[in-house]
């Protein structure tokens, strides 16, 4: 470190804003050499200088009273716009607290719904009509042969769609247990993978839109049409299953 | 939503506190009491109002930033030679080499002399002497208030310095 060097960086020796390297090497060359040394310790007498109270401005008392008087000042007239008088919300605050952790609290407190319920049925259901060897009670392809079958089991007649031209062909049907009844399960194919519709009456003739869940990796879709419900349930791909699902509707309500 | 009371309470915790530093600055910077006080004035209603844009943990360094950009743009109108005039610090870097006074007489130097030296230094020198050996800020912070790199901030104060012991030097000689 030279001279030069020295009186460009003694500044930041003095403030301590050098790293370790620098430093030693400043003050290294500090111990050898007179002049960088006088020059850094006229440095060190003026800020020793600045550190005594006098060359500090302290706020006259005064002061912060007329600050705050215009900072009052500001707030009155930035809040007044809103014109919301603090007695109101001192009382309407805690409450709307309230009432949102209560809102917060009500899925827990209520359990899962019944539509949440039976999501969880249907897929459960669909599960066990791969797994138990159990898939159809009637093996058909032919809705001709499937609709005549529920005769007699159930107390509706399911619609039996042939959507084999559209690449759904009918496997079969049977009967199956949801929602605490008997239901009509038609089950459909797409390439490997298997659709289960499950279909039963509902009260009254409403119709509901679309609806649609996931769980463990298998799409559900359910709808109400022509006073019956409808849940479709599948490991397909969900716009495939989707475009199922449309021609299911598209069908036009069975007739018997 | 902070109502504008928790927001005035808040305000009054974090940044009236630094009233001192907000004086001593705009103090050092206009020269006078009462310019100072009002530069403060309008640097606390400026804070207040961008308080919501707050996000740092230094409310002294922020409120800082404030006071300095209130005292240049009050400077630019009031005296426009002092601070509009570009500093060019080459012609400032070439009068003080070599001119050292005795070291040891520094050491008596009583601090009206002291404070006489620090106002004659034109205000881009004052104001990080003031931020560094008044209010104690690193480099970097100062850097950050007067929006200059650190780099900067060393020359500066390295000039500052000079100058300050020139001042003092000569002074010394006139009294001995």
């Amino acid at each position: 470190m030279d001279c030069e060097n020295t009186r460009t960086l003694i500044d930041g020796y003095l403030d301590g804003e050098l790293d370790l390297v620098r430093a030693l090497e400043i003050e290294d060359h500090l111990h050898g050499c007179a002049l960088c040394s006088e020059r850094y310790n006229d440095r060190q007498v003026i800020r020793n200088g600045f550190k005594t109270e006098s060359v500090y401005f302290k706020a006259p008392a005064h002061l912060e009273k007329r600050i705050q008087r215009s900072l009052r000042q500001a707030a009155k007239v930035e809040s007044s716009p809103r014109r919301l008088p603090w007695s109101w919300v001192k009382f309407a605050a805690p409450l709307a607290a309230a009432v949102i952790v209560v809102l917060a609290l009500v899925p827990f407190l209520r359990g899962p719904s019944p539509e949440e319920v039976l999501t969880q049925e249907v897929v459960s259901s669909h599960i066990r009509s791969l797994m138990a060897n159990h898939l159809a009670d009637v093996p058909s392809s032919n809705e001709h042969t499937v609709k005549p079958w529920f005769n007699g089991k159930l107390d509706f007649s399911p619609p039996v769609a042939d959507l084999a031209n559209q690449g759904f062909p009918l496997v079969g049907g049977r009967l199956d247990y949801l929602n605490s009844r008997p239901v009509a399960a038609l089950v459909y194919q797409r390439d490997k993978h298997l659709i289960n519709v499950f279909i039963w009456p509902v009260s009254g003739r409403k119709t509901g839109d679309i609806a649609s869940a996931s769980r463990q990796g298998y799409n559900v879709f359910h709808w109400t049409q022509s006073g019956m419900n409808f849940w479709v349930v599948s490991d397909l791909e969900r716009g495939q299953l989707e475009k199922f699902v449309e021609m299911q509707k598209g069908q036009p309500p069975a007739t018997s | 939503m902070w109502g504008e009371k928790d927001k005035l309470a808040r305000f009054e915790q974090i940044i009236l506190p630094h009233k001192d530093a907000a004086y001593n600055l705009a103090r050092w910077l206009t020269h006078n009491d009462h310019d100072a006080e009002d530069m403060v004035q309008e640097a606390y209603l400026r804070a207040y109002k961008f308080f919501d844009a707050f996000r740092g943990v230094d409310g002294r360094a922020w409120l800082l930033t404030i006071v300095r950009n209130t005292c240049y743009t009050w400077l630019q109108q009031n005296r426009g030679h002092e601070a509009t005039t570009l500093f060019d610090e080459e012609i400032h870097a070439a009068d003080s080499e070599n001119s050292n006074p005795a070291v040891l007489a520094l050491q008596s130097a009583d601090r009206q002399l002291l404070r006489h030296a620090l106002e004659e230094l034109p205000v881009e020198f004052r104001e990080v002497v003031v931020l560094r050996d008044l209010e104690g800020f690193s480099y970097k912070e100062i850097s950050d208030i007067a929006s200059i790199p650190t780099g900067t901030v060393m020359s500066r104060l390295s000039r500052a310095r000079e100058r300050l012991k020139q001042f003092l030097g000569d002074r010394m000689k006139e009294k001995a």
